[in-house]
């Protein structure tokens, strides 16, 4: 669905985004992860046709960017850097617009335009807004009347970037269902955020920036593979020390860190000596202890860009 | 998109608000000259006063003579200064773009959409001076009207609303160059004021070396300088000399600053 080679974007003697080969296959939910800065926008712009590349080559569902740009990405439903509308016009009016822009081909048809523009206030829950103009929503709204706008057209792809900003937890609990049932219905989603719990709980797939880099490129449970140890919770914690003395490589209260990737056996072991076990289960590193490895301890420079 | 441009422009507010103004200077002048009485002398202030207060049919022209200086420039650079760079203020311009609207395209409709209001504009202000000066000025019936041209000898008023209407187009194609030169500078930044102040210290500076004697080699080049010259349309027979320059004039500037801002706007990187 994306896939792009070496490329590159300076600003001057900037490099923004620095030889960046990402792909994204069909039936991903891709989150694209890095701090602000990282180059994440200014990848999203230029697959997006809005920023012109330095070097190196861009695929858009299987079309060049920005060449075909015209021919793609009328398939493409996309949120870049926040939403955006006529703040005088009411939220149908500022859809009703955008939904009547473009060439011939790119326009949707005026005949279901207004069923259209129901269906898609209705599927981020704006379905009973009316006519006040969107100069007086909240920040939420105005994030969800975004989302409507990349789905106006039932995209293949939809590229959406920090799409629950703004959103309280039901909100974004709402929003990562919605985008878990396009999902299902096939639509491709690439997520860029730098919120990892948000990717975490969505992304099949993930791809890390650093500094314009792009540093890692895998599947979410890869670098969510067991690390070979085992938490062991149990109220018998010093008991459980002196049985399993030097495997035991941290203890924090009744919470055991155990050498070892057997947790049965290790159960095992543990019930056999007469140690009640509350909890046991191999230790998984979180997506944060990975982005955090992969991005070294220059992830809080301060240097800032 | 030529529609939805069109939409966009005459459902904001602003453009009817830019164009009420526009004609309530006129007014003020046709109700203060009908109270008073008292015009100004024949060669001085804006043109046409003094012919209109024996007769209201020339006050549409008038009308147009009081706002071509300034205040039509004025409306024309803000809303055509807006065009794209009040999109990417607003943000949303990469939307439009992403939609996707082919950039041409885009400056095509936002371009046919400045040239629909500059003519609402003048065609509104030239009407509200007509009715306005018939109702206050003028009390002839029409048709046995005969007015008298700048020249000094009559015009009928068959005459007169042909006039008045080539006017009217040489007045719009006028202020194409004011909107093309906004329209260059709003792909330029992102802040549509910083567009319309541009192209209006364009026309300021362009008027003040009109007033200059060391400037004479460049006035012919001036942007504003065959603005008042629909005036020699009332002339009889009409002078067509500095009319036809300025239609050429403003040909070469629209043309160039048109072709400036396509080469800029598709070429250009979109991060607002």
């Amino acid at each position: 669905m994306i896939a792009t080679q070496a490329l590159t974007k300076r600003f001057g003697s900037l490099t923004a985004v620095d030889s960046v080969d990402l792909d994204v296959r069909a039936g991903d939910i891709y989150g694209f992860l890095g701090a602000n800065g990282s180059g994440k926008t200014t990848t999203v712009r230029m697959l997006l046709g809005l920023v012109m590349a330095t070097s190196g080559r861009i695929e858009l569902l299987g079309q060049p960017i920005p060449a075909a740009a015209g021919r793609v990405l009328d398939q493409v439903g996309a949120m870049v850097e926040g939403p955006a509308a006529y703040g005088h016009l009411s939220g149908r009016a500022n859809l009703s617009l955008l939904d009547a822009s473009g060439s011939r081909r790119a326009r949707g048809a005026g005949h279901d335009r207004a069923d259209r523009i129901a269906e898609a206030l209705d599927q981020v829950g704006l379905g009973g807004v009316g006519r006040r103009p969107v100069k007086n929503y909240s920040l939420g709204m105005r994030q969800r009347l975004g989302l409507a706008a990349a789905l106006l057209r039932k995209p293949r792809l939809l590229v959406l970037d920090e799409p629950t900003n703004g959103l309280d937890p039901q909100g974004i609990r709402e929003i990562r269902d919605l985008l878990l049932r396009l999902h299902a219905a096939g639509t491709t989603i690439f997520l860029s955020s730098h919120l990892l719990a948000e990717v975490e709980q969505l992304c099949t797939r993930v791809g890390v920036l650093d500094r314009g880099r792009l540093i890692v490129q895998s599947q979410l449970a890869e670098l969510q593979a067991p690390t070979g140890r085992t938490l062991v919770r149990t109220p018998d914690a010093s008991a459980a020390l002196a049985l399993l003395d030097g495997r035991v490589e941290h203890r924090d209260g009744e919470t055991l860190l155990v050498r070892g990737g057997d947790p049965a056996a290790l159960n095992a072991l543990l019930v056999g000596h007469g140690i009640r076990v509350h909890e046991l289960g191999p230790e998984r590193r979180s997506l944060e202890q990975a982005v955090l490895e992969l991005t070294g301890p220059s992830t809080d420079r301060v240097e800032g860009r | 998109m030529i529609r939805v441009e069109l939409v966009k422009l005459f459902r904001r507010p602003r453009t009817w608000m830019t164009i009420g103004l526009l004609d309530a200077l006129p007014t003020i002048v046709a109700i203060l000259l009908a109270i008073t009485g008292v015009g100004p002398r024949p060669g001085q202030g804006p043109a046409f006063l003094s012919a209109v207060l024996s007769n209201g049919s020339l006050f549409a022209v008038a009308a147009l003579a009081i706002v071509l200086p300034l205040f039509l420039p004025v409306a024309v650079a803000v809303v055509s200064g807006d065009s794209i760079a009040g999109e990417a203020q607003a943000g949303t311009l990469r939307y439009l773009l992403i939609r996707p609207v082919g950039r041409t395209r885009l400056l095509v409709a936002k371009l046919i959409s400045v040239f629909a209001y500059v003519l609402v504009a003048v065609v509104l202000v030239a009407g509200t001076g007509y009715f306005v000066g018939r109702a206050l000025l003028g009390n002839q019936p029409l048709s046995s009207v005969s007015v008298t041209s700048v020249s000094g000898t009559s015009l009928t008023s068959g005459q007169i609303a042909v006039r008045t209407v080539i006017a009217i187009g040489y007045v719009t194609f006028s202020m194409l160059g004011v909107a093309a030169m906004a329209l260059f500078l709003s792909t330029v930044t992102d802040s549509s004021l910083s567009a319309s102040m541009g192209a209006l210290a364009l026309l300021i500076g362009s008027s003040l070396l009109l007033t200059i004697d060391a400037s004479q080699a460049l006035q012919p080049y001036l942007p504003t300088r065959y603005w008042l010259s629909f005036i020699d349309l009332f002339r009889d027979p009409i002078l067509w000399r500095n009319v036809l320059r300025g239609v050429a004039l403003q040909g070469v500037y629209v043309g160039v600053l048109l072709g400036a801002a396509w080469a800029n706007f598709t070429t250009k990187d979109v991060t607002s």
